[in-house]
């Protein structure tokens, strides 16, 4: 995969009128602080808008974390962006005004402390595991990664050009599958999708995912997948509008309560 | 060679076998055509009337465009009610001809032959025929936009009459033409029509189209026949003002008793006529002398005081628009009306003589 | 819609002192430059230098060949069934037409990610056409090419039909009343003296919806997916490439981009000026 310090440049040198109309929206969709940085009304908990850019896998976890938040810092407000971590990676490159980021791999992570705008190391909070989704009751008996070589099935996985898609490669070609899908789907949404519209019998995506389709669809794990678990990194930015409230929002996601609420959208501590 | 009886054009034809024999009913909102129509083979019936009469509806009943509320339609004895418009042996020209801009001459002619099952060849060959006999060879390979409103006009003839109809309909088919030309292809429309063998039915607002093309003339008013007969016994008795207008007569109805017709509103009219009951009276505006003083020793029956409601140039003439004792209509040389040095709201004396009337039974 | 403008260019005299009114100069000159800076952009920030190697890629070409005979095909197809709806509405009268008229156009304002699910629940293995489609003739339509292609002709019919139906609208009927008379069938009247009559709208509307199916790509990944030389066209193509790399979509872009303009200039030399 070409994520790497040239793709970073070449993002720069030729994305920036892209870019810039990314932070137009993304300004829009987060307000920003308008509240102003600082502390509360009582000088010590929290207040004020703490912005966080968070990846789209995110989403159910995030927004259960972010009200818990605010109840616990009436002060406060957590607003979020979800998006492709590659999305958000590029707009905080070209300088949308957040205090977190929490990104779905490790590459688009490196893309921000590459241009030194955390602030510290990231830490990884949370780690998510391929599974393979299927029909409810499991209708074609798939019980293993090698069963989805069968070309009687309708396979669908992620492009490669997305993180389950590199993911799902990486397990497939660890478990020597020779798969031949239908479709690369352009993320794990579309997969699923497919899997619950029963276009597809089959489609490997995230654990996290699964859980998230509820009864629509049946998970299946196998073996190869701790081939390719996924690490979630997270990290306050340097410029942070509100550091004080963006360590809090940290601090939240990644203690115990965070990781229960983390652990039941599927995904596993680190 | 056309049938043509002018002794008795005034009367409808009965077609038994051959011709037109129709009775159009077409209800449209609170408009209603009821229209009897009857026409012997090589007949030209002109439909006349005012905008709005009903006339262009008449025609596409007759072509199956607008439907048959009631009444009944046969041509040379079939029934024509139930058949596809497209099926009917009739020919249209259309008001502005309707050319098929993107085919040639020669492909408008031969169009109808090709729908009517000939083939392409053969088509084409009847419609050079056809363009030919039109004087309009040369330009068979023109597009429509490339045609004067005369060779159009002609081209539309060819193309309805290729389909060799039983029936031709022309919708006004003078008046997409500027006046000079106009002259030009009323002469040649009516030497076509003369030579047409089947029906032709022709609607115009223009009596003078009318006179000159048919053989007879229906006046529809308000989607009703007013008045049928020869050009010439309609000119000179027109039975309502909408036709009195169209051939310049003052026309007025009244009550004859000898030679005397008595007007329901107005003065009486002294006339050559021998007549009694329920009449008309008319009389053409030029026969009017007009006085500034009332006249002694004229030999005119008729007098008049009236007073001057308009002056309007018509031609070398000057027409008078009078009110008064009886409104009428009277037509001067300019230099008559110099000498009277007429003016608006002035009053005269209007003179006719008896000799100049024309009454007849109403 | 500027390939109307079919009439061969006169040099039109400028009446003398009658110059644009910069009221209409200033945001007619803005706009144009909001459409063509972008474009402009795009060519400057082209990564020319690795271009050749970019553009030599058969993966690159697959996609190429696939978008055009896939856009080709969906105007084709709405060809053949736009045209005769547009007729339907703009010369028949019945109940609803009105109705049927707003839903025709739904697409256009449909979210094209929406229009491939529903195309998905409608004609998909599982759908409400699909399935007996599957089960009698054994036919799938998505991840297939034939999906693409109706995927497109989806989005696209609607913008052939609103134009054909306009010119139909503004078209004299009395026309195809002159072929009755001459003994042409409603559908002979149609074909010989409307069709041509109506052949630069039509031909206008076909050049709408083929750069609409040439650009299509919500309704597309959602119903047909995303398989190369398959399934993937440009645009597909572009959007992967952009999440990993940018200069490869700038790449693609340029080639799609660079087709169409030369398609739509050969189209409008050709025959839109033929009528």
């Amino acid at each position: 995969m070409p994520r790497s310090a040239a793709w970073t440049r070449r993002l720069r040198r030729i994305g920036a009128p892209a870019a810039g109309a990314l932070l137009a929206l993304s300004a829009c969709s987060a307000p920003g602080s308008e509240a102003g940085p600082g502390a509360g009304a009582d000088g010590a908990g929290p207040a004020g808008t703490v912005t966080v850019f968070a990846a789209a896998s995110l989403k159910e976890s995030f927004t259960e974390l972010g009200e818990r938040f605010e109840k616990a810092h009436p002060g406060a407000r957590v607003a979020f962006n979800f998006g492709g971590s590659d999305t958000l990676a590029a707009g905080i490159a070209n300088g949308a005004p957040a205090d977190v980021f929490a990104a779905a791999g490790p590459t688009p992570m490196k893309l921000v402390t590459d241009q030194g705008l955390t602030d510290g190391a990231p830490s990884t909070f949370a780690r998510n595991r391929l599974e393979i989704a299927t029909a409810p009751g499991n209708p074609h008996r798939i019980d293993s990664l090698q069963d989805l070589a069968d070309p009687g099935l309708k396979v669908v996985l992620c492009d490669t050009t997305v993180p389950c898609g590199a993911a799902a490669r990486t397990a497939l070609t660890a478990g020597g599958v020779d798969v031949s899908p239908a479709s690369y789907e352009r993320d794990v949404k579309s997969a699923l999708t497919k899997v619950r519209l029963k276009e597809a019998d089959a489609a490997v995506v995230y654990r996290t995912d699964v859980r998230a389709a509820g009864d629509t669809v049946e998970g299946v794990e196998f073996p190869e997948a701790g081939r390719a678990v996924n690490d979630y990194p997270l990290a306050v930015l340097d410029n942070a509008p509100n550091p004080g409230a963006a360590e809090a929002f940290v601090r939240l996601v990644t203690s115990a309560e965070g990781r229960k609420v983390l652990g039941e959208a599927g995904f596993l501590a680190p | 060679m056309p049938t043509r009886n002018p002794e008795n054009a005034g009367a409808a034809p009965v077609a038994s076998d051959g011709g037109l024999d129709a009775r159009l009913v077409v209800d449209r909102g609170s408009f209603r055509l009821d229209l009897a129509l009857t026409a012997a083979p090589g007949d030209v019936v002109a439909l006349l009337g005012p905008n709005g009469a009903g006339k262009t509806t008449a025609l596409r009943a007759l072509a199956g465009l607008a439907p048959l509320t009631e009444g009944h339609l046969r041509l040379d004895g079939a029934d024509l009610r139930r058949t596809a418009p497209e099926a009917r042996p009739v020919g249209v020209v259309f008001q502005d001809y309707l050319l098929f801009p993107h085919l040639t001459a020669l492909d408008n002619v031969a169009f109808g032959p090709r729908c009517r099952g000939a083939g392409k060849a053969e088509a084409r060959a009847r419609a050079a025929g056809w363009l030919d006999r039109m004087g309009l060879a040369e330009h068979a390979g023109s597009k429509p936009r490339h045609l004067s409103g005369g060779q159009a006009q002609r081209v539309a003839l060819a193309r309805a009459l290729a389909t060799h109809p039983r029936l031709l309909l022309l919708d006004e088919p003078l008046a997409a033409l500027d006046a000079r030309t106009r002259l030009e292809v009323r002469a040649q429309l009516r030497r076509h029509l003369a030579a047409f063998e089947a029906v032709a039915v022709l609607v115009t607002h223009d009596p003078l189209d009318a006179m000159v093309l048919a053989d007879r003339l229906m006046v529809v008013e308000q989607g009703r026949l007013v008045q049928q007969g020869s050009p010439s016994d309609i000119a000179r008795h027109p039975r309502t003002e909408y036709i009195a207008q169209l051939v310049g007569l003052n026309l007025y109805r009244g009550r004859a008793d000898g030679h005397t017709v008595r007007l329901d509103a107005g003065p009486a009219v002294h006339t050559t006529e021998d007549l009694s009951g329920p009449a008309f009276v008319a009389f053409a505006p030029g026969a009017v002398t007009l006085h500034r003083e009332r006249p002694t020793g004229s030999s005119a029956r008729n007098l008049w005081r009236c007073s001057v409601a308009g002056l309007e140039s018509h031609g070398d003439q000057i027409r008078v628009e009078l009110t008064g004792e009886l409104p009428l209509t009277a037509d001067l040389t300019t230099a008559a009306a110099a000498d009277l040095d007429l003016h608006q709201g002035m009053t005269v004396w209007a003179a006719l003589k008896a000799t100049q009337t024309h009454a007849y039974p109403a | 819609m500027s390939i109307r403008r079919a009439t061969p260019r006169k040099t039109r005299p400028r009446a003398p002192g009658r110059g644009v009114p910069p009221a209409l100069l200033l945001p007619a000159l803005l706009g144009l430059a909001f459409l063509l800076v972008p474009l402009l952009a795009l060519l400057l920030r082209a990564p020319w230098r690795s271009l050749p190697e970019q553009l030599t890629s058969p993966q690159v070409w697959e996609a190429l060949r696939l978008s055009l005979v896939c856009a080709t095909t969906a105007t084709a197809l709405s060809l053949v069934v736009g045209v005769p709806l547009a007729w339907l509405l703009a010369r028949t009268d019945f109940p609803g037409r009105g109705l049927v008229r707003a839903l025709v156009t739904l697409p256009l304002v449909l979210p094209p990610v929406v229009g491939g699910v529903a195309l998905l629940l409608a004609l998909g293995r599982n759908g409400v056409v699909g399935q007996w489609l599957d089960a009698w003739f054994g036919i799938t339509l998505p991840f297939t090419t034939t999906g693409v292609v109706l995927a497109e002709t989806f989005v696209a019919m609607p913008f052939l039909v609103i134009s054909v139906e306009g010119t139909l609208r503004a078209a004299d009927p009395r026309y195809e009343e002159a072929a009755t008379t001459l003994g042409a069938s409603r559908f002979t009247a149609f074909r010989r003296v409307t069709l041509p009559l109506i052949a630069p709208g039509v031909a206008a509307g076909a050049v709408l919806a083929w750069a609409r199916a040439l650009g299509e790509f919500g309704a597309t990944i959602t119903f047909a997916g995303n398989f190369p030389g398959r399934t993937q066209t440009m645009p597909l193509a572009v959007y992967l490439a952009l999440q990993s790399d940018p200069a490869a979509a700038i790449a693609l872009s340029l080639v799609l981009l660079a087709v169409s303009i030369a398609v739509l200039a050969g189209l409008r030399d050709r025959w839109m000026r033929a009528v």
